[in-house]
């Protein structure tokens, strides 16, 4: 039974949301929570966060930013096309639980999976402080949405074209040397952002939790391709998380191993260009 | 008396098949087949059928061919086995029927699992049969796993007149027999024709359903009447060595579903990679080592050595695929245990440190436990490597389901029914045993089917 696309857009430039409809997964998902999509018979299983869902309407929404083969490919699929396969939801929930003030940190693309979460901590009556980031103001995704959830929202800029200028780990700084006592921070976004959020946590003894990202196949605990090192254990990052405790992970390990297929990521993405549309050549 | 000797099996040249996916076994011809089954002396008290986890009448199925009598040959054997392309290919005869035939003792054993997949490959030739639409009893049941145990529970229960609903985690319905073993030993045409043959039967195969995340069990039993899980041993093992999460470590799992569920070995046309070394180390002695050697040779590996770390007597992968692997060019490294795994600044695996081992006199239980030689640990160069140790079912269902009693193995306790300890709630193949075969998953499929059958009748559900 192929799932149907309800709708697509564009957010900012190379990130789409795209809406699928999948009720028995919207029935289920939950914040910090991800799919897995088979777009048709030759492609690859990729893993997407939930960025929201729609229990009445059956929906589920997923935020991606293209990156390869897989997301560019997606990217040109519309309304009312379909994906073979799309399963989940899979990985554990977010904990979600009245601690107090919670900072949530969203790098680029890292913004989407990072909303659900802000918004069950505002739900469950935390204190919720955002500060979302991207390179470039034009790249700045889902600001409103993140407004809405959050108690305080700050925004940074790698070059300055929208609030703070610098890096997101620059406002969470000043904000855990303030005043206000800080329970619980959440950062999703690329490993280096997390690692360097990590980093900024550590000394101030924050609990910080990191959604990891790593390369999947399954996502049912059948073939250990996500393992991640945690607290000098191995732990499968689809059934074991996504989610870990930030300052036990060793994101040097994560970069290594999502590396690991750089040179067929290329040949498959020339392979598709030169495939796709009319001008195959093969 | 039989005069014919055993009837060779048509195989791919081992240089040609090196380099390709297709079928090693290509089957018997016709004329093969009928004189290997007129080898068979039709004993009046056949050892073989006992020999038969599913006690196929094994001399009469054989008779029929002999006789050029397909059509009762293959009625014969599906009264009794509803996969019989499957096991014909994959079960380990030479430890169960032939092992036991009168005739081994004289020299070599009727070709039992051989002729099988000649009747079973002529049916799926000339015969698509339209099953049969028994009387609906108006009752639900779902299955939970495609693999071979939750194949045949659906199948019996369907042929029961109930209605079943069987629920798959991956987009594929087969189980190990579609990510597992790889093309070149079962094609998968083969599996989704046995598939496609259970939805005529009714079966409602609902795939990208993992039970435990979008239902639970105790969710099930609200919709249906009784749950059947035949959900395998999937979750591997390493051996927790220095190194194992190196870029360029596999699990066998991991390495086989991208070559055989996702088709890595036609990148860039399928989407999914798979890293192919110069240099593979395929560490244990089972089948799943020797597919994942067989798979790295098949990927252009210059050089594949399997290590295991007892002596080749001990191998418990079936003798044909080990010969097999050793036509194709595989190495083989025994008594030796891999002790760490050492990689470079990018940290790519580059080497694998092993320790020789040797075998201590049997114990009570009669097995042979490597011990290290001291002092002999030596360097291996290599670039991918491939567990294949072992596996234990997926804790995701026992976690969350409520009152589902476990063994310290994660197995899922049943009794000889498959009966669990939670009421309306089924299990049997690996996920009971313990990685096993595909006949004893089949087996314990088609049991538990019968006592699901009778606890529906007796209950006034
Ligand atoms: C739990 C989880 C949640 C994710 N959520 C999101 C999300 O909400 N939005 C989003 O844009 N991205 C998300 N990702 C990353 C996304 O899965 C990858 O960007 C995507 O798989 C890239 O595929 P591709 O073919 O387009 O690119 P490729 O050219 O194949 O790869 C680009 C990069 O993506 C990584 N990648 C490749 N294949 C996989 C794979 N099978 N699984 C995971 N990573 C892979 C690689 O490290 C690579 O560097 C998530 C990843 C994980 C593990
Ligand atoms: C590489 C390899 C080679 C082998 N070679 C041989 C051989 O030559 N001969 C032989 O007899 N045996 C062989 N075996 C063993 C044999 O394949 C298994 O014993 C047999 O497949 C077990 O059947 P099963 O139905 O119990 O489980 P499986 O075949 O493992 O099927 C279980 C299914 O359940 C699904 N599942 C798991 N969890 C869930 C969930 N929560 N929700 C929904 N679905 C779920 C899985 O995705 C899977 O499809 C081999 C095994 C491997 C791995
Ligand atoms: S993706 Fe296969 S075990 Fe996690």
């Amino acid at each position: 039974m192929p799932f149907e696309i309800i709708e697509k857009s564009q957010i900012v430039p190379t990130i789409h949301n795209m809406i699928i409809s999948a009720p028995s997964i919207a029935r289920k998902a939950r914040a910090g929570q991800f799919i897995i999509l088979r777009i048709d018979d030759t492609g690859e299983r990729i893993p997407l966060t939930i960025a929201d869902f729609d229990r009445e309407k059956g929906t589920i929404t997923t935020i991606f930013q293209e990156m390869g083969k897989t997301t560019v490919q997606l990217s040109k699929m519309n309304a009312g096309e379909s994906l073979l396969d799309f399963v989940g939801p899979l990985g554990n929930p977010s904990e979600i639980e009245p601690v107090g003030t919670v900072v949530c940190v969203g790098g680029g693309v890292g913004v989407a999976p990072v909303y659900p979460i802000a918004r069950a901590h505002k739900e469950a009556g935390n204190k919720v402080i955002s500060i979302i980031g991207s390179r470039s103001a034009d790249l700045l995704l889902w600001e409103e949405k993140m407004r809405d959830v959050s108690d305080e929202l700050f925004i940074t800029t790698d070059d300055g074209t929208k609030g703070h200028y610098g890096f997101v780990t620059d406002v969470l700084k000043e904000l855990l040397e303030g005043s206000e006592p800080i329970s619980l921070v959440v950062a999703i976004g690329p490993p280096i952002m997390m690692r360097a959020v990590a980093g900024v946590t550590h000394p101030f003894g924050v609990k910080t939790v990191v959604s990891l990202n790593s390369i999947m196949v399954d996502g049912t605990g059948m073939c250990g391709s996500c393992r991640v090192l945690v607290g000098g254990e191995t732990k499968f990052a689809c059934v074991d998380g996504p989610e870990f405790d930030a300052h036990e992970v060793d994101f040097t390990l994560l970069m290594n191993r999502l590396q690991m297929y750089q040179d067929e990521e290329q040949l498959a993405m020339e392979h598709y260009e030169k495939c796709s549309g009319d001008g195959c050549q093969c | 008396m039989s005069v014919l000797e055993r009837q060779d099996m048509p195989r791919q040249d081992p240089e040609k098949r090196r380099s390709n996916f297709d079928e090693v076994a290509m089957g018997y011809s016709h004329e093969q087949a009928v004189n290997e089954a007129s080898r068979c002396i039709q004993c009046k008290k056949p050892l073989c059928v006992a020999g038969c986890p599913v006690e196929i009448d094994i001399p009469a199925f054989i008779k029929c061919i002999a006789d050029d009598d397909m059509e009762g040959a293959i009625s014969e054997l599906k009264s009794m086995n509803a996969l019989p392309a499957i096991c014909g290919r994959v079960c380990p005869q030479e430890t169960q029927c032939e092992e036991v035939c009168v005739l081994a003792k004289k020299g070599e054993p009727v070709a039992i699992g051989r002729l099988e997949r000649y009747a079973a490959d002529w049916e799926l030739e000339n015969k698509q049969g339209e099953p049969e639409k028994p009387e609906p009893t108006g009752k639900k049941v779902a299955v939970v796993g495609s693999g071979p145990a939750g194949l045949t529970a659906a199948a019996e229960l369907a042929k029961m007149g109930h209605s079943v609903t069987l629920m798959e985690a991956l987009h594929k319905a087969g189980g190990v027999l579609v990510y597992g073993i790889p093309e070149f030993r079962l094609p998968k045409s083969i599996v989704q024709k046995e598939v496609e043959y259970i939805e005529r039967q009714g079966v409602d195969i609902q795939l990208n359903s993992v039970v435990g995340m979008v239902e639970t069990v105790d969710e099930l039993l609200d919709e249906y009447d009784a749950v059947f899980l035949g959900t395998g041993a999937g979750l591997p093992s390493f051996m927790n060595i220095d190194g194992e999460n190196l870029s360029g470590v596999y699990s066998a799992n991991e390495f086989l579903t991208r070559v055989n569920l996702m088709k890595a070995y036609q990148f860039p046309d399928h989407d999914t990679p798979v890293k192919n070394g110069h240099k593979v180390v395929v560490v244990g002695g089972g089948n799943v080592a020797m597919d994942a050697a067989r798979c790295a040779v098949r990927l252009g590996a210059e050089e594949v050595t399997v290590v295991y770390r007892r002596g080749d007597d001990e191998m418990p992968a079936r003798r044909e695929e080990i010969e097999n692997a050793k036509e194709e060019g595989v190495i083989f490294r025994l008594l030796s245990n891999p002790t760490r795994i050492l990689g470079d600044e990018k940290n790519w695996v580059r080497q694998m440190e092993c320790l020789d081992m040797e075998l201590c006199e049997p114990d009570e239980s009669g097995r042979c436990r490597p011990v290290p030689v001291e002092g002999s640990e030596h360097i291996l160069d290599v670039d991918v490597i491939i567990i294949a140790v072992g596996t234990s079912p997926n804790p995701l269902i026992p976690k969350t389901t409520s009152s589902l009693e476990t063994s310290k193995w994660g197995t899922i306790i049943a009794d000889d029914n498959g009966a669990t300890s939670k009421t309306g709630v089924f299990a049997g193949g690996d996920v009971v045993t313990g990685a096993a075969t595909v006949i004893s998953a089949m087996g314990a499929g088609k049991i538990a089917a019968r006592a699901i059958d009778k606890y529906l009748n007796s209950n006034n559900l």
